[in-house]
């Protein structure tokens, strides 16, 4: 099919098998290799982009199902050199070690942070509640946990 | 900035790595590449007779490797050559999914099909599991014995008839055996490589890997070429562990094998229930511990004896043993010890390199029964450690005198000052507190760095900036960076002008392996070295414009392999923890409530970087103890994919309380020493201490499960 | 090629797979799509997310209606279902994480009926109706009489999902639910219970036990509730707990063993009853 979406803000197309997974999608058809595949399986988060505003591991969603959708990817995230705030805590606080698990956690903590999804009793609970899709195996979370906090502090 | 050494420089590949630009393995431009799949073995141990090819694929399409095809030896080489690349019809398979044969298409999934249709015929022939059947040697894998290799450190005695004397002096002995179980590395990156012969007739290799020297190595032989004829270069590398330690060799000769055959650049990455199948995990580790005291409750003999699975091949487990067996008696004072160590052959898929390298294996063991020392004296588990433990004028099992850089007051003084309250149970939730205490030496043991003579070049361009050049990878323990630190503070100069370049062998010397807690400490001080020197003769202008420095030992450093005697190290990080833990009545589920780690590094070069990788260190061991596992059934590992193989998420952890200590050791890097392994030593002890403390029951196997503890409870 | 049909209504949806009952019925793709790299390419996919009519919760005099498109962070974010129906709110926050909620629905899980969906036993114990739509028409079914083995269920090969009807809970109902996974988020279960009680004078008038993770298929436990109607709550834990004994029989799998799963399966019982006073 021919599958028209929009990433990162542009409209894309690429001519695909509507079962292709949106992973496959991105980082074959429109080289866009900031989203990595960590399992395949939908349990490690390193897949990790925004569809129509919600978070989705892209190793899970058929390519005809984002046919006029929009997808946000890693890519997405810094306006030119700008980086976002999440994306500058990350750096600052150390979040960030190997980094083949960063673009899932900067997409889903942006997501995270600009819907204010963070505001409780407890927001570092609620962090790693809402993070736990996104596994990283080097940094023992502490410091991921450290610059979502300082993230969602500047923009509040 | 005026010290670099010391302050929290964000990563100098950070920016990278949050905007998804840096470009590991699989996301590189490669047009034209295959892909590449791997036939592997379905059975544990059996003759391979040949292929079946399910003639509905198109044959044609694809390109299919053997060990045949292989241009030099068929072997891995690394300390021995008994591991094949690809198992040759006729020869033996001596574990589940070992490879056997590759295949090249122009598509990844058309390889993987491919692959899928050619189904390997064995005979099978009887596997042995156990170390029990392998030192019985019901299958003959290895040697005359199976035994890969075995130690034997005596301390304080000569024989073991004085040893058992020195035993039967003591009013108490505390006599008990222990499991540590095998643990997936889980980088997130599943292996990845590419290859390609060029016209100029070398073949390049790029991959994820931590010793771009150890595929050159291998390569040089199984290519049948000199140093010159192939180039390794290391991609952004999505994590290693000890994972992509030795097994990228085998990846690296897959893939030139397959780009030979093809006539094209062929890139290979695993799946991710492939990589769990079939690479190295670390050693499961069955100890035998007797720890000797009298009556003042002082230690007055230790006995370990240590059994490692191996797995097929003899991989790097000589080494693992080795470092086990140097930490098997722990940090404590003792004049009579006897450690035996024993690694040997079985039918499961090789255990190899992961962080800690054998330590944790012993670690578990000695910090258990310093628990139950306490226990059984009615004594403080605090207390007791401060009062036992080594300290500077001391000696070690291997009789090495201690002198600078000894850690031990201030890690259990720092963890002292954070104790707060005891944890305080409930009706429904049985709390306990657990310490663990530890030290691990940094670098190659003995002799190694020496042999190893590592180098590192420091070169002054003519656009004002410095190149470093190393063979040591940024796996993501943040080597770019302290390397540009130190680089930066002993020149003088900011850290922007600093480039640490890409490990490619045509462009870096030897600095030996990303391993052993070695990186910061040993080519980090080489970094030192050459800064310092290259900033002399800037100042004396005398046109030295690169500056190349290779491992010295400090002085008074010399161990003697031949009898385990002497200085195993030049130095030790020492470190401490507590855990607290919260354990469910009602699911035997078990919460960690806090975890204080101190941990003496030395000198912290980048306290963020640190402090990120003891906490690293710390969660796969706090994993380890309560919930990872490699599951095997009849060789295989049965538990192959991330859903069931599982590491801790963000909601398993603790917050984490790290404390970062600082004992300068006089010959590192502004005092650094190692931090790499030695957080993934204690706190899995520590977890069991605190369960036996919450709950009454001895948790001497790991991983402590909410299974195993309503099979205790029952 | 792979043909793919996105239908714009219930009706054009039911048409859909009537006319085309060997393709694939596909929303949040969080089961079907796991490892879908090496899986069979399916001849088709009637895409079934945000399908109108499909979306969407809703009160009403008798109950709640939970559209068969409903994401489990519409059900969790649903004020009504995390007052009153809080243990499906409960069970759809620790169905995996962030991402599988956004994109896993109800109609999916129930779909599948796998014995260790998440939200199956809650379904059971809270007396879920399902809503089965085909161009024959309409009809509904219990979901205690829904899924009839491993992973098989009574849903004709040309019928869809459309909702999930739940009842208001009586004003006596106390309502319970643990789910007990390999680790403590991105799990998966290896216990689940999940109780409706309904305590009037201190007597337990009427109770539904489901537990998940412990047979062929998630199952109400009428030992348990035969054993305990009409006892004093203080005495109910134990007589539930002595019913359950025999009414089980869980095995070893890679995940967890069988005794471990019955002992706790008789805790969580137990606990619900405890709970009570």
């Amino acid at each position: 099919m021919k599958l028209e979406l929009t990433v990162n803000g542009e409209a894309r197309d690429a001519d695909v098998n509507p079962w292709k997974r949106l992973l496959d999608v991105l980082r074959d058809d429109l080289r866009l290799t900031g989203t990595k595949e960590g399992c395949g399986e939908g349990e490690c988060g390193a897949c990790t982009v925004l569809l129509d505003g919600e978070v989705a591991n892209s190793c899970m969603v058929a390519a005809g199902q984002c046919h006029g959708r929009t997808v946000t990817t890693v890519e997405g995230l810094a306006t030119g050199d700008v980086l976002n705030a999440v994306q500058r805590a990350l750096l600052r606080c150390g979040g960030a070690q190997c980094g083949i698990c960063t673009p899932g956690i900067a997409v889903c903590a942006s997501h995270v942070v600009e819907h204010k999804l963070l505001e409780s009793d407890d927001p570092r609970a609620r962090v790693r509640e809402l993070l736990a899709g996104n596994i990283c195996r080097c940094t023992g979370y502490q410091l991921i946990v450290d610059a979502v906090i300082e993230a969602a502090r500047e923009l509040s | 900035m005026h010290r670099p050494v010391g302050s929290s420089l964000p990563r100098v590949d950070g920016v990278a790595k949050v905007t998804g630009r840096a470009r590991y393995l699989d996301d590189l431009d490669a047009p034209g590449a295959w892909h590449g799949a791997t036939v592997r073995s379905n059975v544990a141990h059996g003759r391979l007779v040949g292929f079946d090819r399910d003639p509905s694929v198109d044959w044609s399409q694809v390109v299919i490797a053997t060990a045949a095809d292989i241009p030099g030896k068929n072997a891995i080489a690394l300390i021995e050559d008994d591991q094949p690349a690809l198992v040759p019809v006729g020869g033996i398979t001596m574990h589940h999914d070992e490879a056997l044969a590759l295949i090249a298409a122009p598509t990844r999934a058309l390889a993987f099909a491919a692959m899928r249709a050619m189904k390997p015929k064995i005979e099978p022939l009887p596997a042995i599991f156990t170390v029990e059947d392998s030192l019985a040697t019901k299958q003959l894998l290895y040697g005359a014995d199976n035994v890969f290799k075995q130690f034997l450190i005596r301390k304080g005695h000569a024989s073991d008839a004085e040893f058992e004397a020195a035993i039967a002096r003591a009013t108490h002995v505390i006599d008990e055996r222990y499991y540590t179980s095998p643990q997936e590395q889980m980088y997130i990156e599943p292996q990845a490589m590419m290859a390609e012969w060029a016209d100029d007739g070398r073949c390049y290799i790029v991959g994820s890997m931590q010793c771009p020297y150890y595929v050159h190595k291998a390569m040089k032989v199984l290519l049948g070429c000199d140093g010159d004829g192939v180039v390794i270069t290391q991609s952004v590398t999505g994590g290693g562990f000890g994972g992509k330690e030795e097994y990228p060799s085998m990846l690296a000769a897959h893939v030139a094998v397959l780009a030979k055959r093809a006539g094209r650049a062929v890139k290979m990455t695993y799946d991710r229930d492939e990589d769990l199948a079939a690479t190295t995990k670390r050693h499961p580790a069955w100890t035998h511990h007797r720890l000797a005291v009298d009556a003042a409750g002082e230690i007055v003999a230790i006995d370990v004896d240590c059994v490692m699975d191996g797995g097929a091949y003899l991989t790097l487990s000589p080494v693992v043993l080795s470092r086990g067996v140097l930490h098997a008696a722990g940090p404590y004072r003792c004049p009579v010890v006897r450690v035996r160590g024993r690694v040997v052959a079985t039918n499961h898929p090789p255990h190899g390199a992961f962080r800690g390298f054998g330590a944790p294996q012993t670690t578990f063991p000695y910090e258990r029964q310093i628990q139950k020392l306490a226990r059984l004296r009615g004594e403080d588990p605090l207390e007791l450690r401060k009062r036992l433990a080594l300290r500077s004028g001391d000696t070690t099992a291997t009789g090495q005198l201690l002198g600078f850089s000894v850690g031990t007051d201030e890690v259990l003084g720092a963890i002292e000052a954070r104790l707060g309250p005891k944890p305080v149970s409930t009706d429904r939730k049985k709390r306990g507190r657990g310490f663990a205490f530890y030290f691990h030496g940094a670098g190659f043991t003995g002799s190694g760095e020496q042999r190893l003579a590592g180098k590192c070049t420091l070169a002054a361009l003519p656009d004002g900036r410095f190149e470093v050049r190393s063979s040591s990878t940024d796996i993501g323990q943040g080597a770019l960076t302290i390397f540009t630190q130190i680089a930066a503070q002993g020149l003088g100069v900011d850290p922007e002008r600093i480039c640490v370049i890409e490990p490619k062998t045509s462009l870096v010397p030897d600095s030996g392996p990303t391993v052993a807690s070695r990186t910061c400490m040993v080519v980090g001080g080489l970094v030192e070295k050459c800064a310092l020197e290259l900033r002399d003769h800037l100042a004396a202008n005398d046109g030295v414009l690169e500056v190349t420095k290779q491992y010295e030992p400090p002085p008074g450093i010399s161990f003697d392999d031949a009898t385990y005697t002497g200085s195993a190290y030049p130095v030790y990080g020492w470190a401490a923890c507590l855990v607290d833990v919260a354990v469910d009545v009602d699911t035997f589920e078990v919460a960690i409530e806090r975890c204080v780690h101190a941990v003496d590094v030395g000198k912290a070069i980048n306290p963020m970087i640190v402090k990120g990788q003891i906490e690293g260190g710390t969660l796969q061991a706090l994993g380890w103890a309560l919930l990872e596992n490699v599951i095997y059934k009849d060789g295989k590992v049965a538990n192959a994919t991330m859903t069931n193989c599982i590491v801790p998420t963000f909601a398993d952890c603790p917050e984490l309380e790290t404390i970062t200590v600082e004992v300068p050791y006089p010959f590192g890097p502004s005092g650094a020493k190692g931090v790499g392994e030695i957080p993934m030593d204690g706190p899995a002890a520590a977890v069991a201490n605190a369960v036996e403390d919450a709950l009454g029951v001895a948790c001497d196997s790991l991983p402590i499960s909410p299974e195993s503890l309503q099979r205790s409870l029952s | 090629m792979t043909d793919y049909l996105r239908p714009r209504s219930i009706e054009e949806a039911a048409e859909m797979i009537a006319a085309h009952p060997e393709f694939m019925k596909l929303a949040g793709a969080t089961d079907l799509m796991v490892d879908a790299k090496h899986k069979r390419v399916p001849a088709g996919i009637v895409d079934l997310w945000r399908v109108p009519g499909m979306v969407g919760i809703a009160e009403t005099d008798r109950g709640i209606v939970i559209r068969a498109g409903a994401t489990w962070l519409d059900v969790q974010r649903h004020p009504a279902i995390a007052t009153r129906w809080a243990p499906l709110a409960a069970a759809a926050r620790e169905i995996g994480a962030l991402q599988i909620q956004a994109r896993g629905t109800l109609g999916g899980n129930v779909g599948t009926s796998s014995p260790v969906g998440d939200s199956l036993p809650v379904l059971l114990a809270l007396d879920a109706e399902l809503e089965l739509a085909s161009i024959r028409g309409v009809r509904r079914v219990p979901y205690r009489e829904f899924c009839v083995g491993y992973r098989k269920t009574a849903l004709a090969a040309d019928e869809l999902i459309i909702a999930a009807h739940l009842p208001s809970p009586s004003p006596h109902a106390r309502l319970g639910w643990r789910k007990v996974g390999t680790r403590r988020a991105q799990s998966i279960s290896k216990v689940m219970g999940a109780a409706a009680i309904e305590l009037i004078d201190g007597t337990v008038a009427s109770a539904r036990v489901a537990l998940g993770a412990i047979a062929d298929r998630p199952i109400r436990i009428a030992a348990v509730e035969a054993a305990v109607t009409g006892l004093q709550a203080r005495h109910a834990a134990e007589a539930a707990r002595a019913a359950l004994r025999t009414a089980i029989a869980p095995i070893d799998d890679i995940r967890s063993t069988s005794v471990y799963r019955r002992t706790v399966a008789e805790n969580l019982v137990a606990r619900f009853f405890t709970d009570l006073t």
